[in-house]
């Protein structure tokens, strides 16, 4: 069987899945529970400075969006950071680090953007014997309006500073944790790093309004009438989250540096492919919040059964294995030419990839009377829209021509060479083949 | 001392009154509203959909499911009414499994279709509840309509009727309308009262006037209607019953299958609704089917369906003769009956094997005997009381597409009419697409 054993940044952990710093990570009751059910490692909620700690509202503090039968599909929440005293955090982190010595803990931290403030909280939290700490720059909502978490994480010169005094300060790996709420991801992930971070973790949540009242005509969750921007996480955000992790894993300046991903982490298979994007290891939520910890028990099975059917005896032999593989549009080679094809004995004529086809693409599906759908090469351009709106899988698949067979659209047979939009005549700076 | 299952002869109270009562409630239960949403959720949206081609009145399914699952179920009912206005019965009575949810294409990739029916009643029962009539008339054209019979086909015709602005009035030979809604179909299909409460909810729409106790050939003649009004609707339904053509026939206790039915839904108190406790029917189709399992919910011992050639050529479909087998109800293939055996009142029936070539069928003269003390028969309804005058087809009053019979201002539809299959969603189609052609000639 295969060995889920992961190595970040010098921390072993019996498997890559880490909680991430959150609500389910608030305390030493939770996180035990955790990890007697098996997470491999858990960020603790972020800490904040010594003295009164921050107050939360007391009304709904998630909303929702959903999909079919009520399944959670984006969670947002306007949770600050820890509302318990640090010196109680401190203690627990302390018991449950010595309880537990083979996993991963994780100190998330925000405190003011100023020396003084990050030199006082470091060596409390070094003294705990957790195995790092991460630099909270993300949270979107309310800890940004005083100047802290995604206020930090959106000034990449802010990034670095603080990355630097947290080397200087204390002894053990440094994580930043990036905002999405920017623009391009690589520079607040070149400015932690340029601050000598040992590693960026990704995303945050992403500024989002879930839903709306239409009798109170205030946004959800409401509080007394109001609402206010969340953090919105869960699965609907693995998309972007992807996008960035591999943004980061194939950028010139960051290529190769640690990345902890995060962003709608639901399953064994979602963190197979943030690590093939160049994850080292992933860290769990919204699934823990909506089934549970026991999930775990099916991210740690189904990955090994990933890794033992192809063959991959430890993490390290997959980790990044995708990150070439991902390029700009210019270099994608347009001489690669599909033509959908619909299996007629797997089809069950809903004449979804019609309408779609019909209405909204080339019209290149065809329909006859006693509804059977046929592919009209000589208008199929291969968007595969008809492949994506299909309920049955596999039953349309995208067929690749071969070199030299004609593709029917252009009239033309399929060059057998590699050719992209560099090149291409019709684009103003294309340069000159060689 | 109390009757039983066991009790010889034809009584009341076979089973505790509590039990009866359970074993006639709704047949399928009405869909909660996360119920309602998961499973409109299976619904595909399809392009031109089947269902909706399947559905004799055209309902747009794939629509008002949708409405249903965006928290739209009123809307959802609206689409369902306006080519359905009596959606509310035809969701409990439409024998979706050979109509919409037959063809569903969820049906062919998993055998389980999308729950048309039960989502239709849903969404009819939701608008219903509110007591509100979704639609209005159209100005008045001053055009009057009379419309025989107030069934399926004649509710239909009427309401569309007052919705384009003319007057109608319904006359009626029994004492409520509702035709077979009222008084043929099985009572753990359409429990509650609701055939009366639909009648009552679209006759909100306005204009409709219903005269009950009014039987063409006896108050009322065709020449009347026609001197008094602009246009006539004859929806009269098949009034007559087919014979056995099987010696002791005649005997007490040998009745038709129909008779019971109404007896039955016209009964408010179950439990003394007598019945035998060895009943026979003889028949293959949904009426057969209706009177066995209400006689088994009734607590007869033994209920028989005897069916004269074999089970793929049974008018009931699949799930009802399922239906059957899961109420206890024996069906018997290829037998046909050819003698009432009793003294004075039907206690053994007699049965001839058959054979089937070329669609005829042959006894074998091959016999068995059934205990039977009660024999319902239900081999079919015959057009009885047609006016002069009017051309007949197959036994029934010619009609073109549009509902038109072969004399000027005459129109016809439901059972009554050519063409078509017997049910209650045909009947609508046929009142409805009758009226619209009326309103065409009307208002020229």
């Amino acid at each position: 069987m295969a060995d889920l054993t992961t190595n970040f940044l010098g921390i072993t952990s019996p498997n890559p899945f880490w909680l991430a710093s959150a609500p389910p990570t608030d305390k030493e009751y939770n996180v035990r529970r955790a990890f007697e059910a098996g997470w491999g490692g858990v960020v603790w909620k972020t800490l904040g400075s010594e003295g009164p700690p921050v107050v939360n509202v007391n009304g709904p503090r998630y909303g929702a969006i959903y999909g079919a039968d009520r399944r959670l599909l984006g969670l947002n929440n306007i949770e600050l950071i820890t509302d318990r005293p640090l010196q109680t955090n401190l203690e627990e982190i302390t018991r449950v680090k010595r309880d537990y010595p083979d996993r991963a803990l994780i100190v998330s931290i925000m405190v003011p953007c100023e020396e003084e403030a990050w030199k006082a909280i470091l060596p409390m939290v070094e003294a705990t014997g957790a195995d790092g700490i991460e630099l909270n720059f993300g949270c979107p909502h309310g800890m940004a309006e005083r100047g802290m978490g995604s206020a930090v994480g959106q000034v990449p010169e802010y990034i670095t500073m603080v990355t630097e005094w947290c080397k200087q300060y204390y002894s053990k790996p440094v994580i930043v944790k990036l905002t999405p709420n920017i623009t391009d991801i690589r520079k607040p992930a070149q400015a932690a790093f340029k601050g000598n971070a040992d590693a960026v973790s990704l995303i945050n949540t992403i500024n989002s309004i879930t839903s709306v009242n239409l009798d109170l005509m205030a946004p959800e969750p409401t509080i007394d009438g109001k609402g206010t921007h969340g953090g919105y996480c869960g699965p609907a955000v693995k998309p972007i989250a992807l996008n960035m992790v591999a943004e980061i894993a194939r950028d010139a300046e960051t290529r190769g540096k640690p990345i902890s991903a995060i962003g709608g982490i639901t399953t064994w298979r979602d963190a197979a492919e943030f690590m093939v994007m160049g994850a080292g290891n992933v860290q769990v939520c919204t699934a823990a919040m909506t089934y549970g910890f026991k999930v775990v028990q099916e991210m740690i099975s189904g990955l090994s059964q990933w890794m033992d059917d192809k063959g991959y005896a430890a993490t390290s032999d997959f980790i990044g294995a995708g990150v070439p593989n991902v390029t700009d549009w210019q270099y994608l080679n347009l001489n690669y030419i599909t033509k959908a094809r619909i299996d007629q004995d797997a089809c069950i004529k809903c004449g979804r990839c019609y309408a779609a086809c019909e209405d909204t693409s080339h019209q290149a599906i065809s329909m006859s009377p006693d509804r059977v759908f046929e592919v009209q090469d000589d208008e199929c351009v291969a968007c595969n829209l008809c492949v994506d709106v299909c309920p049955v899988e596999n039953c349309i698949t995208m067929v690749e021509l071969q070199p030299g067979e004609m593709d029917k659209r252009t009239g033309k047979p399929v060059p057998s060479e590699y050719a992209n939009w560099t090149t291409h005549p019709n684009n103003p700076a294309a340069q000159a083949a060689e | 001392m109390a009757n039983s299952q066991t009790t010889p002869g034809i009584v009341p109270g076979r089973l505790p009154a509590d039990d009866i009562a359970r074993n006639f409630t709704d047949l399928h239960a009405p869909l909660a509203p996360h119920e309602a949403a998961v499973a409109a959720d299976r619904c595909y949206f399809c392009h031109d959909a089947p269902c909706m081609t399947a559905c004799p009145t055209s309902i747009d399914i794939p629509l008002f499911i949708r409405q249903i699952g965006t928290g739209t179920p009123e809307a959802a009912a609206k689409t369902i009414f306006n080519q359905n206005i009596l959606g509310g019965m035809c969701a409990r009575v439409c024998p979706t499994e050979t109509l919409c949810e037959e063809v569903c294409v969820r049906e062919t990739a998993e055998g389980a279709p999308v729950e048309i029916g039960r989502l239709q009643r849903f969404a009819t029962d939701r608008l219903m509840a509110k007591g509100v009539h979704p639609f209005e008339r159209a100005a008045a054209t001053g055009k009057r309509v009379a419309v025989v019979g107030a069934g399926p086909a004649g509710l239909s015709c009427a309401h569309r009727l007052a919705m384009l602005g003319h007057d109608v009035t319904i006359y009626e030979a029994r004492a409520k309308a509702g035709g077979l809604n009222e008084y043929g179909i099985a009572a753990y299909k359409t429990p509650d009262g609701f055939a009366q409460a639909e009648v009552d909810w679209l006759m909100q729409i306005g204009g409709i006037e219903i005269v009950e106790g009014k039987r063409l050939g006896e108050s009322l003649s065709l020449a009347g209607l026609q001197d008094d009004f602009d246009a006539v609707f004859l929806s009269i339904g098949l009034g007559g019953v087919n014979a056995l053509r099987a010696s002791g026939e005649d005997k007490a206790n040998v009745t038709d299958a129909v008779g019971f039915i109404a007896d039955l839904r016209q009964s408010s108190d179950l439990g003394a609704l007598p019945v035998g406790r060895d009943v026979v029917v003889i028949g293959g189709g949904m009426t057969a089917v209706d009177a066995a399992i209400q006689s088994r919910k009734l607590g007869a011992e033994n209920v028989t369906i005897v069916y004269r050639r074999g089970q793929e050529a049974m008018g009931a479909s699949r799930y009802e003769q399922d239906l059957a087998a899961q109420n206890g109800v024996r069906l018997m293939f290829n037998l046909r009956p050819v003698a009432v055996h009793g003294n004075g009142a039907a206690a053994e029936i007699e049965l001839e094997y058959t054979t089937v070539q070329d669609g005829t069928v042959t006894g074998t003269g091959e016999t068995l005997r059934l205990r039977a003390d009660q024999v319902f028969k239900a081999i079919g309804q015959t057009l009885t009381d047609a006016p002069e005058g009017l051309d007949l087809s197959g036994g029934k009053i010619a009609v073109t597409e549009a509902g038109r019979t072969s004399v000027a201002g005459v129109w016809a539809g439901g059972d009554c009419a050519s063409g078509g299959d017997d049910l209650t969603v045909t009947a609508v189609a046929e009142g409805r697409d009758a009226a619209m052609d009326m309103h065409a000639v009307l208002v020229g």
